[in-house]
């Protein structure tokens, strides 16, 4: 792979989406970097330093400058690296809004409510709730899908694209999550359009090399909710 | 205007909003005219729900029809769809660019919020609201620096993503006990100075004005 334009270090955790998100853009646009796997029990002093606002990861650090949260992350790498591999943002300033409007829509639709629900401390209603709201989403995303690509392969057209990043990076999670809520929310027969290009985007070479492993991650999932329930317990 | 039909802007937009003053001030740092068309939030039109049908929300920009949504989102398609005007994300600079990004992302995230919990909440609520947004004020003093405005020597895409938020300041002192003056004398500072741009003058209400619509919007939901 290229060492174009410097170096590039990325700090972050296996399981966590955001890092994946990094990972597919740096894959795509054929980028070496070195990773750093963090311990948030033990926030590494590089990743205190780097990231003194959330003290989160991902961080991209290029030639010694930390870039942080991964939205701006995907598009640093894209704005820096513009001569290298293919484009994420399209060319056209309003395919690039439409792009923008629907990666902040996965994160205000999708990511949120699930999030709430994956901390173990939810009531059954609050876990209804969550589950109604995230097939909602889904749902959206199914016309988004069919508006973005336009019959082609990905949200991004004939090549994968922003929307198709940030959506990749949650992939094993929304599956995972399947298993863990017993929800299908993948479903070819609500959302034929998604769930063909889950597959599709799943079987992509640079998914393959960087998508973090489903049963690790349910395993991971699982262990989290325990102990989770297990405070819960303790502090009732 | 002969200018609004040539370029076909439009901005659905609710006059206290802080989202919708930030695309008035970049149009106007842009010297783009476009045809203003205030909202009726309990009311939305036919035109609102059409140009923005997932979230139902001002501001929208429309540009030639077509609508763009989310107020940073507008700010960004400004800067890329008229180029020959001035920039508002610092050109030839990824970097730069990616520091402007995480900085209004930070604006959205957290101060609307705060800002909201400080003058819906009492008791613990509103304590943890009040020490959240000196925190969050000070923080945002660190990323200005020494520099006139966010990012350096130019009015910028942070300073238009938080500059409507200075008339909203003196809300967040009445009910946070607290003082901006005080606590970050260099955003104050840089507040004063945003407010001698024509761009901003224009679109920021005074902040007796945002207060009082607080008030009646505390009144309207019962929260005494």
């Amino acid at each position: 792979m290229a060492r174009v334009g410097g170096e590039l270090k990325l700090l972050g955790l296996w399981a966590s989406p955001f890092v994946t998100r990094a990972k597919l853009a740096l894959q795509i646009k054929g980028l070496s970097y070195e990773y750093v796997e963090e311990d948030l029990g033990n926030k590494s002093e590089l990743l205190l330093s780097s990231n003194p606002v959330h003290k989160a990861v991902p961080v991209l650090i290029h030639n010694g400058k930390p870039v942080c949260e991964s939205s701006v992350i995907v598009q640093y790498i894209d704005d820096a690296f513009a001569g290298t591999g293919p484009s994420l943002l399209p060319a056209d300033p309003y395919q690039r809004a439409v792009a923008r409007f629907w990666a902040a829509y996965l994160e205000d639709k999708l990511v949120e409510p699930w999030f709430k629900m994956l901390d173990g401390t939810r009531t059954r209603a609050e876990m209804g709730e969550g589950v109604k709201q995230m097939l909602a989403a889904v749902a959206t995303l199914e016309g988004a899908l069919a508006q973005c690509s336009k019959g082609r392969p990905f949200f991004g057209g004939d090549g994968v694209g922003y929307v198709d990043v940030a959506l990749g990076g949650l992939l094993v999670w929304v599956r995972a999550s399947e298993v863990l809520l017993g929800v299908k929310f993948l479903d070819a027969a609500r959302t034929p359009l998604l769930a063909a290009w889950a597959e599709r985007f799943a079987s992509l070479d640079a998914a393959k090399a960087t998508l973090p492993d489903f049963g690790r991650v349910i395993k991971h999932a699982m262990m989290r909710r325990g102990a989770a329930a297990a405070a819960l317990a303790q502090n009732n | 205007m002969a200018g609004e039909k040539k370029q076909g802007l439009q901005l659905l937009d609710f006059w206290v909003s802080p989202f919708g003053q930030r695309c008035r001030i970049a149009l106007d740092e842009k010297g783009l005219s476009y045809e203003y068309l205030e909202q009726d939030l309990a009311n939305k039109s036919e035109l609102l729900l059409r140009a923005n049908p997932v979230h139902k929300k001002i501001p929208v920009l429309l540009h030639a029809g077509r609508p763009v949504c989310e107020s940073l989102i507008i700010v960004q398609y400004l800067d890329e769809a008229f180029p020959a005007t001035p920039t508002l994300l610092p050109a030839g600079d990824p970097y730069a660019r990616a520091q402007a990004r995480f900085w209004a992302d930070y604006v959205d995230k957290k101060l609307y919020d705060c800002g909201t919990r400080l003058w819906k909440l009492k008791g613990d609520g509103h304590a943890q609201a009040r020490t959240e947004m000196v925190e969050i004020l000070r923080t945002l003093e660190g990323a200005l620096g020494e520099g006139r405005f966010f990012g350096g020597e130019a009015f910028g895409f942070v300073d238009v993503a938080l500059v409507p938020f200075t008339s909203w300041f003196l809300t967040y002192e009445r009910f946070g006990d607290l003082s901006v003056e005080k606590e970050c004398p260099k955003l104050a500072a840089w507040a004063k100075r945003c407010a001698e741009r024509p761009s901003v003058a224009k679109n920021l209400y005074p902040p007796e004005k945002v207060y009082e619509f607080i008030c009646g919007m505390k009144k309207r939901f019962g929260i005494e």
